[in-house]
């Protein structure tokens, strides 16, 4: 009846893990009460659960980032407490099996469901506002991704509660990941809530694509696109050449664990290389995924704080389409010890060492619309100097880990992961916390707190380099990552650094807890009625913060590259605008209704509970059938209503 | 002019302008509905791609059971290609009676689609079923494993396809060929021409090369 669960799937016998889901469980439990209570429900049903606005989305995907990121530090504390503790006769605290699940946890989640979700949210509320329209190409789908990926990481935490996560690292690779090896649920978990979290992000690629070269303001070419949508094109471009392959692989993986079949297995003429290989074809181009949209985020912060335009626009564009294609060329260097020989890894050794190219080029661009600028330096542009300082240096030792023979020294050691961490963290987060204080007022009508802003900023900044520098140090000394005992006592006052660091980095998220309280108490003297609180360049500043759920009454007409700064040095004056019946897309419950349906069918799949699995199937067949059989998806506002809500807003958000 | 009304509503700006290089403003709805789906049909022949690399890299991996020479009746496969193909070229034949508006013969080619679709299936099910009780499973070898991945995959699209033919006819049926449902229809009849491609290519590298091993 109830396939392989039983009441042995939840660790009573572990007292750690049961406190870590006791206080999970009585967390959501307390949140659900509190919004029963205050009778929030209708409100968060209406205004957001089935909101298919691209901004309520774009914030739904940050707010899951952030919360997934808790889970994720969580994750990393525990790790680098045990390593600082857990050395010579001392075990730690944490037994190799739970040691083992935190680091595959802690990878899968970090990648998947706090990186995706933040840069996802990102471009979610900034690229219709940047391209001058009123929404994506397809919101209703637009909604179902969201809510793909938020099944996702609902199902991946479910593995707190009941049974455990894969042992195998965030790559699952086989032939441990296989049954023989691996006969639990774990890599079940992690194999589905991925398989289910990837199809909304293919969804989303392809919604932004579409959406990117199809929907632009009028007379904006390709060429007068801000640059943060010319870097979420090709971060979605990879999305779609990429995704699938995932996709593809860990469908053989579930085939080879649920069928028995034998493409990654030992035996009977199964090849683990290709797992490697197909697993980093699509972990390569991943990487840039995430490190395309915050270079776009960088490019526009670092513009509009030093006043001026973006040094050689045409080159950063090139640069971006540049890594954008060498991506999908450099995935050996992954696994440069695999004995593919030395002609293949000296190609993609160069090739690697080639895609640091376009990468200097745009740090050089950075550095020269600095140069001469007026700099302000508020924090999203402090986030943007300690990312160009931190990412050349991460980028260095990238360099240094494209050369085969040295990987073959470094290879599996702490020096890759304090290089990986270097350009994620020093990248990746930096770049969507810039992104949050950059557009956060224009998401919300209010300015964060600068005050908690700028000492996130710096404790992230020392934080950074004290858990990650004394691990480049390790790792030239021997030590291998993944460790749940320290063998060599050496290495102590270093791990105790690290451990420090860590801390660090937890007063950072502190002072960004801090910054949101703070600034959502005083919002009555931080409000945003300009619409344009940093004199930014681009079209997003061009309307009121919040932007209207249409965005813009009329759309604007782009002759320039900036749009919105040219219109301000022209000094033209808003003309009476002419306004015309729109059409807006109306809420759909689709998208939360299929994601429902999905953690049921992927949590039945997990124990298999085939009759669930069936029904579920069935469940979420049928939502999409009734939801494509509507004709109804969009209502009109008409010209008159437009010109009363228009009038509504500007009087109340804007002095005349 | 909006995003959503294009199609409908006369705009202000010239159509040469709404194509190319994309100057003119937001494209036609029926444009990015088309140019969406095809994004799509181009992230799933990705997919593909990931299984024709599995089966290229595993079709010697027999682990001593049968090979693809011992197992592929060219002949069959020739008849199920040959069925895909003409309900490629039923799909067109609908397609146009669909934008001219002429449901009777667009339903017509749409059953006859739909029963070369599942003469495919039906061949392709026995043909499974053969290989399964000679004891050629998928289980039985990394070659096995990935022929049956690669085409079932396809089967199941195909599968897929039929379905969702059969919901559209519904649509047409019940709401007569107004733009939405054309959209659907230029959707579903991009997908089932990519089904064929992708069996162009199970046929040569699977099948033929199989075959001549």
């Amino acid at each position: 009846m109830l396939g392989r669960l039983t009441w042995a799937a939840i660790p009573l016998d572990q007292p750690l893990p049961l406190y870590a889901m006791g206080v999970v469980v009585l967390g959501i439990l307390a949140v659900l009460a509190i919004v029963t209570v205050k009778g929030w429900w209708p409100y968060l049903w209406r205004e957001w659960l089935t909101s298919v606005d691209h901004k309520r989305i774009g914030v739904m995907y940050f707010a899951l980032g952030l919360v997934m990121l808790l889970r994720g530090y969580s994750d990393a504390i525990m790790m680098r407490s045990q390593q600082a503790i857990a050395v010579g006769d001392a075990q730690g605290y944490l037994p190799p099996d739970h040691y083992d699940q935190i680091f595959s946890a802690h990878g899968t989640i970090m990648i998947f469901f706090v990186a995706m979700p933040l840069v996802i949210g990102l471009m979610n509320f900034a690229v219709p506002l940047q391209l001058g329209v009123r929404d994506v190409a397809f919101p209703v789908l637009n909604s179902v991704s969201f809510w793909l990926t938020a099944s996702g990481a609902l199902l991946i935490n479910v593995s707190l509660v009941i049974g455990s996560f894969a042992r195998t690292g965030w790559m699952g690779y086989p032939p441990l990941s296989e049954l023989a090896f691996s006969p639990d649920e774990g890599v079940d978990y992690y194999l589905w809530s991925l398989q289910i979290s990837g199809i909304g992000t293919l969804l989303t690629g392809v919604n932004f694509v579409t959406t990117i070269l199809k929907l632009r303001a009028p007379g904006m070419t390709y060429f007068r696109m801000p640059v943060f949508c010319w870097t979420a094109l090709a971060a979605n471009l990879l999305i779609v050449a990429a995704f699938p392959i995932l996709t593809a692989t860990f469908v053989m993986l579930l085939l080879d664990r649920y069928l028995g079949m034998h493409f990654f297995t030992n035996n009977a003429g199964g090849n683990q290389m290709m797992y490697v290989n197909l697993f980093w074809a699509w972990g390569h181009p991943e990487v840039y995924i995430l490190i395309l949209p915050v270079f776009g985020v960088f490019s526009e912060v670092v513009a509009t704080f030093s006043g001026k335009g973006l040094f050689s626009y045409r080159s950063m564009v090139l640069a971006t389409l540049g890594i954008c294609i060498l991506s999908f060329m450099v995935w050996l260097h992954h696994f440069f010890t695999m004995g593919a020989g030395a002609d293949v890894n000296a190609f993609f050794g160069i090739m690697s060492s080639i895609i640091a190219v376009p990468t200097g080029v745009k740090v050089f661009n950075w550095l020269f619309t600095m140069f001469r600028g007026r700099i302000v330096f508020k924090t999203p542009m402090l986030f943007a100097i300690g990312f160009i300082i931190t990412f050349v240096i991460g980028g260095l030792t990238g360099v240094l880990l494209a050369v085969p023979p040295v990987d073959f020294v470094l290879h599996n050691s702490v020096f890759l992961v304090a290089h990986f961490h270097n350009v994620i963290i020093g990248g990746v987060v930096f770049g969507v916390l810039a992104g949050y204080n950059y557009w956060f007022p224009k998401a919300f009508g209010f300015t964060l707190d600068e005050r908690f802003g700028k000492a996130s900023f710096w404790c992230w900044l020392i934080g950074f380099y004290l858990a990650f520098m004394p691990l480049y140090v390790l790792g030239l000394h021997g030590m291998t990552r993944r460790l749940q005992h320290i063998s060599d006592p050496s290495w102590q006052p270093l791990l105790l650094v690290a451990e420090l660091g860590a801390v660090v980095i937890f007063l950072g998220i502190l002072c960004q807890a801090a910054q949101l309280y703070v600034s959502i108490r005083t919002r009555e003297q931080r409000l945003d009625l300009t619409g344009d609180p940093w004199n930014g360049r681009t079209l997003e500043w061009s309307t009121s913060s919040p932007p209207p759920a249409y965005n813009f009454a009329v759309l604007p007409r782009v002759e320039t590259i900036d749009a919105f700064w040219e219109i301000k040095r022209r000094g033209l004056t808003p003309v009476e605008p002419v306004y015309e019946p729109i059409e807006m897309p109306r809420n759909s419950p689709t998208g939360f209704i299929i994601a429902f349906f999905a953690v049921v069918t992927g949590f039945a799949l997990i124990w298999f509970i085939w009759w669930i699995v069936i029904l579920g199937l069935l469940a979420a067949a049928v939502t999409v059938l009734v939801s494509g059989w509507s004709d109804t998806r969009e209502h009109e506002i008409s010209a008159t209503e437009l010109a009363r809500l228009e009038q509504a807003r500007l009087g109340l958000g804007r002095p005349a | 002019m909006t995003i959503a009304t294009i199609d409908t509503v006369p705009t202000a700006v010239p159509t040469e302008l709404a194509r190319g290089r994309g100057g003119g403003g937001p494209a036609p709805k029926r444009i990015v509905v088309a140019y969406g789906f095809w994004i799509f049909i181009l992230s799933d022949i990705v997919m593909f791609s990931g299984m024709f690399a599995a089966y290229a890299v595993l079709s010697g991996n027999t682990a001593r059971g049968p090979t693809g020479r011992e197992l592929f009746d060219l002949r069959n496969v020739f008849i199920e290609t040959m069925c895909l193909l003409f309900s490629s070229y039923t799909c067109g034949l609908g397609a146009l009676s669909a934008e001219r508006r002429q449901s009777g013969r667009f339903l017509i080619f749409a059953a006859l689609t739909f029963v070369l679709g599942a003469a495919f299936l039906v061949i392709e099910c026995s043909e499974f079923a053969g290989m399964v009780g000679k004891g050629a499973g998928p289980s039985r070898s990394g070659f096995l494993s990935s022929f049956f991945t690669l085409v079932g995959t396809h089967g199941v699209h195909v599968t897929g396809g039929l379905l969702w033919l059969i919901y559209l006819v519904a649509q047409v049926v019940a709401k007569g060929l107004r733009a939405a449902v054309l959209r659907r229809l230029l959707c579903w009849s991009l997908f089932w021409h990519a089904l064929d491609i992708v069996w162009v290519g199970v046929f040569t590298l699977v099948y033929l090369m199989g075959d001549f091993r």
